[in-house]
């Protein structure tokens, strides 16, 4: 049913149209409306047969979540930034253990300095947990990930985060479709766990696993992460024509087609690139756009197809790895490696610095003509920094 | 004319199990048919208090919940020795997860099982004396502030063992460890720190809170089948002495227990929803010095010469537990 | 695109405008998208809401530079920060204020001829609604001065957020401030 509502609204009613089994959170900014929504629906009773469990941390919160799931419940959970690094270890228990829990990052800034405002430091820092990460371009696509997430958590055993922009896409109204829940049952099955603790066939999950054995273990992960590409594409595909929409998937293209110059990039950005993209064709540059949605598992093929005939890629991230650079450049090297296309960063939007559209223009009629550095940080002020750089170089 | 009371001697309460006892006497460890929840072919050292422990504990909660069980699991001894993949020698549904979460992974089972609608299926989450006091504790105060149905119980065996016997917060005063060196002038571990946790516990007023030993084999499983009679969080705590961190003899491990009691340092007590409502009485007073002999973590009380300053201070704490907990009498 | 930006202080509901007219735009069969910009959290602090309506799907979410149409809910906001950057020539300005324009110091600081309504909606909302609350009862002076939404849908949406006797309160006050700018703009035709 369309709907005017808050994002955050919007994705509670989608997970409990998924009808979770479990749900545990801990609040934190900018993720809080989503859990209130849930617990909402979990004590009107709107949402029947779930536990809504009021967790005293993250770590506790996605501690609950493995509980629940290795005993064959749906399991649901939400953080943001500092939350997610508090529950790290538990993180990677979660997908080590093959647990299909669905979490939502409401991508927020880690501090220090603290910083509640958007960016993607957090879901960037766990890309090498074994999660699955997909990103929204808007909160309809947040609605639709959600959902999409349980099945291909649940076909792969393996969990997934649907990361949506905090605050920008969190607190914005907009229209939203959200499917019903019988709608959702019919694309997606009711759980049926790979293994789960059972005292009629008890099993032990979590045994301590040695050198003999251990790169096996990962090696399996590492393939299943591999094949679950197929799986993130598969889904949205069927979810396309259940619901008769394009969202989720490794990723998508616009105005892509002969496209001198194509900017990658992730989440609510897309939607104001579009419209940069489609301000700079009507001045006759050849630019165009890839948004990517599905970040791990990283789609290389996809890619390539989708950027062949470019001269270059600009990447634009909401995150860096200090002292380096991009990160999402990294792996979008990888794919382009051996072709002839020259690579670009900007970093932009750190700790939720609005991206505005003339920056976003100036910088990219500079890119177009590579007359830009190999790593540019968008709206620096430049001339603070470097006075601030002298002054700490001449101290020590 | 009136029956004479005659007293068999073999069926003490040290008696496990023996033709004279009737079927509802008998511990649950003299059943042939009992789980062995943790069966042979585990890692652990010659002796060790927390294997008995940890089976014990867990055929009489297979037996209270009709073998309706799932058990949770911290990182520590107990998970490493007994689970080696491709190897497990639990025979009952077990998970492990991390070093501080196992309170928490055990409200998610137990909400699981209730979101799916069983009321049968019980929950018991354990870990040792370093998961639980310290980095669990967090996880744990949530657990029993939640009042969530799982049983908690916590092997005590005083120090982070698997690592290498490193203090912990249940570390008693004088104790030496891998980081409480028997060296300086207050050699072991400082007197004036420490967590109690039967009294935190106490202190959530939670339905149950116990405190057990191996010493008393049919006393552990009294109390962790009363503690699956009731719903809610309940906490019980073992002490089990372990020969390696200790320095005792592996044969020892039983006797120790037993004089941990008998001493009066473990006190063993029961309390409902935060009041003491039972103790075990102390049968023979001992003073802590005959424990204390058994163990060379407290060999540096007594050479080169007797540290008579801390044995009175531990005899006096011992005194002091006797008193609060009424350990003597009837 | 009409784009609109909302002033106002913490706890004077600028958010739940923003959110008021996004579904009074949806009600109409258009597109909006409304969301707030965070600064720190407290009562008291400025805060700034932003409006979007399109009859297109709506893509862009930089803050809005340019409005159309500014709402100032608290008029000492005017003195404090430079509300009226960016107020496009011909844009339509509310002001929650019982002060005249001229005591207002508007001259000073809109440069350009705007369509200007000042309106006491406090004083509104405190007859009709009984709490000092002007967010919703601006937005019957936002219809009735730049006609983008009607007042039909701001009391829809009025109806579907609140409460029925806090509805009725906030859509009452908010008819009441729609007649009083309707005045105010026949005057100065």
């Amino acid at each position: 049913m369309l709907r005017q509502v808050e994002g955050s609204k919007a994705v509670a009613d989608a997970i409990a149209a998924c009808k979770p089994q479990v749900i545990c959170a801990y609040p934190i900014s900018p993720q809080t409306h989503i859990v209130e929504g849930l617990s909402q629906l979990v004590k009107d009773g709107t949402l029947p047969n779930c536990e809504f469990i009021n967790v005293e941390s993250e770590f506790a919160a996605m501690s609950v979540a493995i509980g629940a799931s290795a005993t064959g419940a749906r399991a649901y959970t939400a953080t943001a930034s500092q939350g997610l690094l508090y529950m790290v270890e538990a993180v990677y228990n979660a997908s080590g253990l093959g647990l299909p829990i669905v979490m939502t990052v409401a991508n927020r800034a880690i501090g220090g300095p603290i910083n509640i405002w958007n960016d993607h430091s957090d879901s960037m820092s766990q890309r090498d947990s074994g999660w699955l990460q997909l990103y929204a371009e808007n909160n309809q696509e947040a609605v639709d990930l959600h959902i999409q997430a349980f099945r291909i958590a649940e076909e792969m055993s393996l969990p997934v985060m649907v990361c949506m922009d905090g605050f920008i896409l969190t607190h914005a109204y907009e229209q939203v479709d959200i499917p019903t829940t019988e709608e959702v049952s019919a694309f997606l099955p009711p759980f049926a766990p790979r293994q789960e603790l059972n005292p009629m066939e008890p099993v032990s999950i979590g045994a301590m696993v040695g050198p003999e054995s251990f790169m096996e273990v990962k090696y399996l992960a590492h393939q299943r992460m591999i094949d679950s590409l197929h799986t993130v594409q598969k889904v949205a595909d069927d979810f396309e024509e259940q619901f008769g929409r394009k969202t989720g998937g490794l990723l998508r293209t616009y105005r892509t087609e002969g496209a001198e110059t194509i900017v990658l990039a992730l989440g609510s950005i897309i939607g104001t690139l579009k419209d940069v993209v489609d301000e700079l064709q009507l001045d006759g540059h050849s630019i165009g756009l890839v948004g990517l949605t599905s970040f791990r598992p990283f789609p290389y093929d996809a890619l390539d197809a989708a950027v062949k005939d470019a001269k270059r890629i600009i990447v634009l991230e909401k995150a860096f790895s200090t002292g380096t650079g991009g990160i999402v450049t990294q792996d979008v090297k990888e794919a382009i490696s051996g072709m002839d296309i020259n690579c670009f960063t900007v970093i932009a939007g750190l700790g939720g610095r609005p991206i505005t559209i003339e920056s976003l223009r100036n910088y990219l009629i500079n890119a177009m003509v590579e007359n830009i550095d190999c790593l540019t940080f968008l709206d620096l002020d430049t001339h603070l920094v470097e006075q601030e750089i002298m002054k700490e170089r001449a101290l020590r | 004319m009136s029956a004479t009371q005659i007293k068999f001697y073999q069926v003490g309460s040290f008696a496990v199990g023996n033709r004279l006892l009737r079927d509802d006497e008998r511990s649950v460890q003299s059943d042939p048919d009992r789980t062995n929840a943790l069966t042979s072919g585990h890692r652990a050292c010659q002796g060790c208090g927390e294997a008995l422990g940890a089976r014990y504990a867990l055929d009489a909660a297979m037996r209270a919940t009709g073998d309706q069980l799932i058990a949770v699991n911290a990182t520590g001894c107990l998970e490493v020795f007994s689970t080696p993949y491709p190897e497990s020698s639990w025979r009952v549904a077990w998970l492990h997860s991390l070093f501080g979460n196992a309170p928490a992974v055990a409200t998610g089972v137990a909400a699981a099982l209730r979101a799916k609608g069983d009321h049968t299926t019980r929950v018991v989450a354990q870990g040792g004396d370093g998961a639980t006091v310290d980095i669990g504790l967090g996880p744990l105060s949530g657990m029993f502030e939640r009042n969530d149905d799982v049983l908690y119980i916590c092997y005590d065996n005083e120090a982070y063992m698997n690592t290498g016997v490193q203090r912990s917060g249940a570390t008693p005063p004088a104790a030496r460890t891998a980081t409480t060196q028997a060296v300086g002038a207050h050699p072991g571990n400082v007197f004036g720190q420490g967590k109690y946790l039967p009294k935190i516990a106490m202190a959530h007023d939670i339905p149950y809170v116990a405190t057990a030993t191996i010493a008393d084999l049919r006393d552990l499983e009294a109390k962790v089948e009363r503690a699956m009679t009731m719903r809610g969080a309940r906490y019980l705590h073992v002490l089990v002495p372990c020969p390696l961190g200790w320095g005792s003899a592996s044969c020892d491990t039983i006797k120790i227990a037993r004089l941990a009691t008998q001493s009066g340092l473990f006190p063993v007590f029961e309390a409902i929803n935060g009041e003491v409502v039972a103790s075990s009485k102390i049968r023979k007073l001992v003073p802590v010095e005959e424990y204390l002999k058994l163990q060379t973590r407290y060999s540096h009380l007594f050479s080169p010469q007797r540290n008579d300053e801390v044995i009175d201070h531990l005899q006096r704490m011992a005194n002091k537990n006797i008193e609060r907990y009424e350990l003597m009498g009837e | 695109m009409f784009q609109v930006r909302i002033h106002g202080r913490g706890g004077q509901g600028v958010v739940t405008a923003a959110e008021l007219l996004a579904v009074a735009v949806f009600d109409e069969g258009k597109h909006a998208q409304a969301f707030p910009s965070f600064g720190s959290e407290r009562t008291g602090a400025p805060v700034v809401a932003y409006c979007r309506i399109s009859d297109h799907e709506i893509r862009a979410r930089e803050p809005i530079m340019e409005p159309d149409a500014l709402i100032i809910q608290d008029a000492s906001l005017i003195k404090q920060i430079d509300v009226f950057a960016g107020l496009k020539p011909g844009g339509f300005v509310i002001i929650n204020s019982a002060e005249s324009a001229e005591e207002l110091l508007l001259a000073q600081k809109i440069v350009v001829p705007h369509s200007i309504a000042i309106l006491p909606a406090t004083e509104l909302a405190l007859t009709h609604l009984g709490r000092p609350v002007p967010n919703a009862v601006l937005l019957g002076a936002f219809s009735a001065l730049t006609g983008v939404v009607s007042l039909a849908s701001v009391s829809t949406a009025i109806n579907e957020k609140f409460k029925p006797k806090v509805a009725a309160g906030n859509v009452a006050a908010a008819t009441a401030a729609y007649e009083y700018v309707m005045k105010q703009v026949a005057t100065h035709a």
